[in-house]
């Protein structure tokens, strides 16, 4: 463990990723402080204005601060990335650890489950899920986590699989230790390393599938802002008004690479092998 | 999976003939009645669907809720081309662009090539493709103006869909691509194809990128599924007319009969065109048997 954080620290690029995931972290817990404005004041004697001095980054069709809005975007996007995740853990590792674990018809039954979900493309059902649960942030989570699961489901049962063959399992069984006790104390921790993985690079899709949804209109409620949302209103007026739509797009644009970036660092360190 | 999208539609909160729903009028409760039977949306929900799906496989989705003069069918079969002509040319880019960009990458490892490419894939990978779109059009249609801002016509509109739908499927391929044939590279059989004095071009192309595609093929099912939804977005912003903006509007509008067709539409392309990959991978591959 302590290998791997010296191996992460040695990539330049994890690092950098690591950084700008730590700013949009630190701008979304502080948003309160930090935004000038609030992200629903209204100015109506300044719409669509210019980056200017009042307003760093200018202001949108009804003359709010985008600065601000775009603040408060981060908390809106870090949320979705981390909340999505635990939903996705709580289903995917259970699941692919029982299918893998008790095998038999169980894992029958349930790997066939797991392939038909995983055969359905992503974002159609994710649209799909957040049209019948209708548009907000609680609901974008479950649509993220009820899709998402189950490729660390696929990832956790092909460890499971492979490590419950190994002898110390086979110790545990002969010292007297229960089938679940065996799972969760000895098969499991050793499966880690790839849902850490599998959970870094689960972040930034989460991120991305609810700047989708947003920007297709079925995903965070106005007027809580969300970058997704404002690139999509912004495209609209992309000639008139090029900035309601390029900073949320950048903001994107960053955060996706830096996760990427870490994520990537993040798998280097952890499975030299890889490489 | 046609019962899943089914009963989903149908469970959603909200009816097309709300008239809190865009485009809806608002109407006393006996037209509302009226305009449920005439939908067939009074009878009970199995019915429904039997109904549906019987005239589903005649080809017939019943007609749209928004467009209520065009049938569902029409509106499928005017815009399916639309897409499909989209995706492939974006599917073919970015298969071709994806090979060359790996293959450049592998054979000049960790040179300029090599970061070039990798650095290619992995904005083409992580950036969203509508947030691509955006800065597509403002590099090319307002800074350099090359291209229309969207619209569907002459070549010159195909363009900038197309390179955006493609980026990210090809930054997949051009990694794959690349560990692939990095594998295959040091693999004995190459050294002994350089040691009988092939030249460099015989074996990468002869030998390697053979070998080397077999793994890539996995790609094409997942390829076919980010192309497919990935034109939703893009369609949407550069306006093509196509399968994908008519979702997105259904989609807000809870046009029930559109999203099912739409839904089954691209499920069955998808499906038929995963089975197709299958059997070409254990075409290329014979040690695959099923």
């Amino acid at each position: 463990m302590r290998d791997a954080i010296r191996r992460l620290r040695r990539n330049k690029l994890a690092m950098v990723g690591f950084v700008v995931v730590m700013i949009l972290a630190f701008l979304a817990i502080f948003a309160d402080f930090i935004a000038p404005y609030s992200y629903t004041k209204t100015n109506f004697g300044r719409l669509n204005e210019p980056p200017s001095r009042d307003y760093p980054l200018g202001t949108d069709q009804i003359g709010r601060d985008m600065l601000s809005r775009m603040i408060y975007g981060a908390r809106v996007s870090m949320l979705v990335g981390l909340g999505a995740q635990v939903i996705v853990v709580a289903l995917g590792v259970p699941i692919g650890a029982i299918s893998g674990f008790f095998g038999g018809r169980t894992d029958l039954l349930l790997s066939r489950f797991i392939d038909v979900m995983y055969a359905f493309p992503r974002l159609l059902f994710v649209i799909l899920v957040m049209s019948m649960l209708g548009a907000g942030l609680m609901n974008i989570f479950i649509a993220i986590g009820l899709t998402g699961w189950v490729g660390i489901a696929r990832q956790t049962r092909a460890q499971v699989l492979a490590i419950k063959e190994k002898e110390f399992v086979d110790g545990a069984r002969a010292m007297g230790a229960g089938l679940g006790r065996v799972l969760i104390k000895h098969v499991l921790p050793n499966a880690l390393t790839p849902i850490v993985v599998a959970v870094t690079f689960g972040i930034p899709e989460a991120i991305f599938t609810e700047a989708a949804l947003s920007f297709i209109g079925v995903g965070i409620n106005p007027p809580t802002p969300s970058w997704g949302q404002m690139v999509g209103e912004g495209q609209q007026y992309l000639r008139s008004y090029w900035h309601l739509c390029v900073f949320p797009a950048i903001a994107i644009a960053v955060t996706m690479l830096a996760f990427t970036f870490f994520g990537d660092g993040v798998r280097d360190a952890l499975d030299p092998k890889q490489k | 999976m046609a019962l899943v999208t089914f009963l989903v539609m149908h469970a959603t909160p909200g009816s097309p003939l709300d008239p809190v729903a865009e485009g809806a009028n608002p109407l006393s409760p006996e037209a509302q009645q009226n305009l449920a039977a005439h939908y067939g949306l009074d009878k009970p929900l199995y019915q429904q669907f039997g109904i549906f799906l019987w005239n589903a496989l005649h080809g017939d989705f019943g007609n749209s809720f928004i467009y209520k003069s065009r049938s569902v069918a029409e509106i499928i079969s005017s815009t399916f081309p639309i897409s499909l002509f989209l995706g492939t040319m974006a599917f073919a880019l970015a298969v071709v662009g994806g090979l060359t960009l790996g293959i450049l990458a592998a054979t000049y490892q960790n040179r300029g090539w090599d970061y070039v490419s990798v650095s290619l894939a992995t904005v083409g990978v992580a950036i969203p493709n509508f947030v691509l779109a955006v800065f597509m059009i403002i590099l090319f249609s307002f800074m350099i103006p090359l291209f229309p801002t969207g619209g569907w016509g002459s070549w010159r509109t195909w363009v900038l869909p197309t390179v955006t739908l493609a980026l990210g499927p090809m930054g997949i391929v051009a990694r794959f691509t690349r560990a692939s044939m990095l594998e295959v590279i040091r693999a004995d059989y190459t050294r002994t194809a350089r040691a009988k004095g092939l030249g460099e071009r015989a074996v990468i192309f002869r030998h390697a990128l053979k070998n080397a595609f077999i793994p890539i093929v996995t790609l094409l099912g997942p390829m076919f599924a980010a192309v497919g939804t990935g034109s939703f977005f893009v369609e949407a912003i550069f306006r093509v007319p196509g399968m994908g903006k008519f979702f997105v509007e259904s989609m807000t509008g809870r046009d029930y009969p559109m999203i099912m067709a739409v839904v089954l539409t691209y499920g069955v392309f998808l499906t038929v065109m995963n089975l197709v990959v299958d059997l070409a991978y254990g075409f290329l591959d014979p040690r695959i048997r099923y």
